[in-house]
């Protein structure tokens, strides 16, 4: 209040009155600062959700389409013999089909049929064998394919390639983007929606490396999370906020419960690596796993909801029913829990939302490995949703970098669904007394 | 194969609960008066089924691994393991496990064929077993439910007994988690304390993790001084803090007081957003936008930006911690008594006065336990600094050089190496230990000036 004291040697003459009215634009200056300071520091917070929101987006939207080519090709019975299947030069098939749409290439020179092969991902091969394997009848034929092209190409076909900088410079040559413009002359490119990313597992490859295992360990991993930590966190939230003599071992719980809450997630992940796979031996990379050092981590946030949810239940309720004849636990189980029921779910969602965007546990228990199919059972190997973002950060090639943006965009999906779920719970069902 | 067991005892439990109810019906059908409903009799029976038999199934599973590991090693013919370490011994075993899996690499020796036989015979034999034990228990239970049935029998008070003893069992887990942190995170920290000693740990001043390969390899002693890789993580939580405190101590202030209804029902729930967003998403970002741009204005002024510098990484944390600090700054200035608000305004203040002279000093012991619970989590944040900081300890404290933090090393230390017996790897539970030290003192700290001073307003 240094502002409105009042000097004393002021002259006597001017009243108090006057004094502050002559204070008064200067102290309104000073709150008019304070607040624009608060609306900058909101702005830079907005600023910032922004500015990643948009990188996220702008990066990512790209691995949403894939570039396909589409070719017909002439299953050669020389190079895919019928008594040698499921082996064959499938690549050299397909190379050959892809030459035969640009005119005025040689393919018995050596570096041209390899840049020329260079133009289909490594997958195609798998695909026309896959397809011959299944109809042997296709030998001898012309099939028409619709395959991925690799990852310079897409990148080319989606302007991320700078055709100005210099040759040598660029990781598709003059005489490469000569040929994949004649190729789109031809209409024979097509960019439609990547469903591999979501049907196809990881891959060394960005264009075939898809979301597919990560989603099924991650989905793995919430299943045991959730069936652990609900039915322990509404257990241990209903003793302790109803049940529980209020004595030195119920504050220790208590005390306990909150600690936990704050402990960084990486130190679970050793517990984790430690406990559950040094000394239990349970095997390493499995959902299981992470789904059980998750739940370990979940379930304070479920106790804290959970008791939130039941404290606001009024008191008249559980007296109603005790005047009734029920037992405590029948006004527990049979009155209070189903009308906290909404504030409980709403917890556990995000409680969940949470565990999902977990990335440190799951890296020290192994869920980052390189595996090539999604999980059948939660104690098979797997990745996780944000392990495999880390993966795919970590990774060199110039594709992965939208593919992990697309990843995070997957992944803040699945969260805002989540939350947005909750919400509408919280809004639906929850009554003010 | 897994599954049979326990779809046995959902079979059993079912049973047990039709099983008493008809049974206490046909009780009451006679006219006698139950001292419990039909459904507490079969609640009783289902749960008295329920509890012990999962226990038991639990525990089975957990010991039939290492119960027979040891079972087939202890049957290998002598001599065939000879003069080997533990290491070794501990691959023989895997080998013996992937040729039971049917993974043959190359031609094994005979005895590790027949120990893989042996290994996959013994596995049946114990699934059998289990489903047999399962069985006979289940039975047992119930039959020992149904004699309880009876008009008089108390079948309410034996559930609810039942349901607490499970209800202070969930409490307790938290307890055991506690427990299970501080007893693994000690006994390997002990083991790692065996290779270096103690002083050396807090007290040195480098930080090289490696140990030599072979015996007689050179020049990789390696050194274990946790000092530089902890003022990195000083470093960089002191950027973090330099970033979020003033920018969300500031909206905090304004929301509190100044923001209209309206945009204050819009600023938070998209502070919440930006505090759910996964630290992984922070920490791409980091590298994507931030990295780069530091790196670029550096060299605009001239200056040598490492590519992973510690600015950015910090800089990122600070950005998730701006909610959690407005949050709580919010709380703690929300909940100074309407009182000294009024009482302040009624003396002639403005309203910024109000708040910079009598709501801010009366809601700082708040804020500082909020300030102190987003340096705990700075220290043990994880994945921003795994991806965006370095790997390399230097003992600076300068924000644009690149530095290591404790999680990094824990992370680096441990991924894809697997043995527990070398320095290396139990390096990283020391630092673990210390981490949670660290953080369970600030916490404590924090939560106490927090909670001591909402006593002092209630």
């Amino acid at each position: 209040m240094t502002d409105a004291t009042m000097p004393t040697g002021t002259p006597r003459k001017a009243s108090s009155s006057e004094l502050v009215a002559a204070s008064l634009k200067r102290r309104r200056r000073k709150q008019t600062r304070l607040q624009w300071i608060g609306l900058g520091a909101i702005s830079i917070a907005f600023g910032m959700l922004f500015i990643l929101v948009a990188s996220l987006v702008s990066s990512g939207w790209t691995a949403f389409t894939q570039t396909h080519i589409t070719l017909s090709v002439y299953v050669d019975p020389e190079e895919v013999p019928l008594k040698r299947l499921p082996r064959g030069g499938f690549d050299d098939v397909l190379a050959v089909s892809v030459a035969k749409m640009l005119p005025g290439t040689d393919m018995s020179v050596r570096a041209t049929a390899k840049s020329v092969e260079g133009i289909l991902s490594k997958g195609a091969q798998f695909k026309l064998r896959d397809m011959v394997v299944a109809d042997p009848g296709l030998i001898g034929q012309s099939v028409t394919l619709k395959v991925p092209v690799s990852d310079p190409f897409d990148q080319l076909n989606k302007g991320l390639i700078d055709r100005d900088t210099p040759d040598e410079f660029r990781r598709v040559k003059n005489t490469e983007i000569a040929w994949f413009d004649t190729l789109k002359d031809q209409g024979a490119i097509s960019k439609p929606f990547n469903w591999a990313l979501f049907t196809n597992a990881d891959s060394r490859f960005p264009e075939l490396a898809g979301l597919k295992g990560a989603l099924v360990g991650s989905f793995w991993a919430l299943l045991t999370c959730f069936l652990i930590a609900f039915p322990l966190g509404i257990g241990a939230a209903i003793y302790l906020e109803e049940f529980a003599p209020r004595n030195r071992f119920s504050d220790l719980i208590e005390v306990n419960i909150n600690n936990l809450a704050a402990v960084p997630s990486v130190v679970f992940g050793l517990l984790a690596l430690a406990v559950f796979i040094g000394w239990f031996g349970l095997p390493r990379s499995a959902p299981f796993v992470g789904g059980l050092t998750l739940a370990l981590m979940t379930m304070p946030t479920i106790i804290i909801a959970t008791r939130a949810a039941l404290k606001a239940v009024p008191p008249s309720i559980r007296e109603a029913a005790l005047g009734l004849g029920a037992s405590k636990q029948q006004v527990v189980f049979q009155h209070v829990l189903p009308l906290a029921m909404p504030g409980v779910l709403t917890g556990t969602i995000i409680g969940l939302a949470q565990a999902l965007g977990e990335t440190a546990p799951l890296l020290l228990i192994g869920m980052n490995a390189f595996i090539t199919s999604a999980a059948n059972s939660p104690f098979d190997s797997a990745t996780a949703l944000p392990t495999q973002i880390f993966i795919w950060a970590d990774s060199p090639e110039r594709g992965f970098v939208s593919r992990t943006s697309a990843a995070i965009l997957v992944l803040l999906g699945f969260l805002v669904m989540m939350n947005a779920v909750a919400i509408y719970l919280r809004q639906k069902f929850e009554r003010k007394w | 194969m897994s599954a049979l067991p326990f779809l046995l005892l959902i079979g059993a439990v079912c049973a047990g609960y039709i099983l008493n109810r008809v049974a206490a019906k046909s009780i009451r059908d006679r006219g006698d008066r139950l001292h419990s409903m039909t459904s507490y009799h079969g609640l009783f029976s289902a749960l008295l089924i329920l509890v012990p038999v999962l226990t038991f199934i639990l525990f089975w599973l957990m010991l039939q691994g290492p119960v027979i590991d040891r079972l087939v090693m202890a049957g290998l013919p002598d001599g065939a393991l000879g003069e080997r370490g533990a290491g070794a011994t501990q691959l023989v075993l895997a080998e013996i496990k992937s040729l039971s899996r049917g993974q043959v690499f190359g031609s094994p020796e005979e005895w590790k064929v027949a120990a893989a036989s042996h290994l996959s015979q013994l596995h049946q034999r114990a699934d059998w077993l289990l489903i047999v034990a399962v069985a006979a228990l289940s039975l047992l239970l119930m039959g020992l439910a149904r004699a309880r049935v009876s008009a008089d029998f108390r079948a309410r008070q034996g559930v609810e007994g039942i349901v607490s003893g499970l209800m202070v069992f969930c409490s307790v887990v938290a307890i055991f988690t506690t427990i299970g942190i501080i007893v693994s995170l000690s006994y390997e920290t002990l083991r790692f304390l065996k290779h270096v000693p103690l002083s050396e740990f807090l007290f040195g001043m480098n930080w090289e993790p490696q140990i030599p390969l072979r015996e007689d390899q050179i020049a990789a002693a390696g050194a274990f001084g946790w000092l530089p890789v902890f003022l990195g993580t000083m470093v960089i939580t002191v950027v973090a803090l330099v970033v979020a405190v003033p920018v969300g101590l500031f909206s905090a202030i304004y929301l509190n007081e100044f923001a209209p209804r309206r945009l204050r029902a819009v600023v938070k729930p998209v502070l919440e957003i930006l505090a759910g967003v996964p630290t992984v998403v922070y920490g791409f970002f980091a590298i994507l936008v931030v990295a780069p741009a530091i790196r670029s204005l550096g060299q605009s002024f001239g200056l040598d930006v490492a590519p992973n510098t510690a600015l950015a990484a910090g800089g990122v944390m600070g950005i998730m911690l701006i909610p959690f600090i407005s949050s709580f700054a919010d709380d703690a200035l929300s909940a100074v008594p309407r009182t000294l608000r009024d009482g302040a305004l009624g003396l002639g203040a403005t309203r910024g006065e109000m708040m910079t002279t009598v709501l801010f000093p009366a809601a700082l012991p708040g804020i500082v336990g909020g300030v102190l619970l987003a340096v705990s989590r700075a220290i043990g944040e994880t994945m921003i600094v795994v991806m965006a900081a370095g790997l390399i300890a230097k003992l600076t404290i300068n924000p644009l050089d690149s530095v290591t933090t404790v999680t990094v090393q824990i992370v680096t230390l441990l991924i894809g190496d697997t043995s527990f017996d070398n320095p290396k790897t139990l390096a990283a539970f020391a630092l673990g230990m210390m981490l949670f030290l660290v953080t369970l003192m600030i916490n404590i700290i924090a939560l106490r000036i927090v909670r001591k001073y909402r006593e002092a307003y209630d």
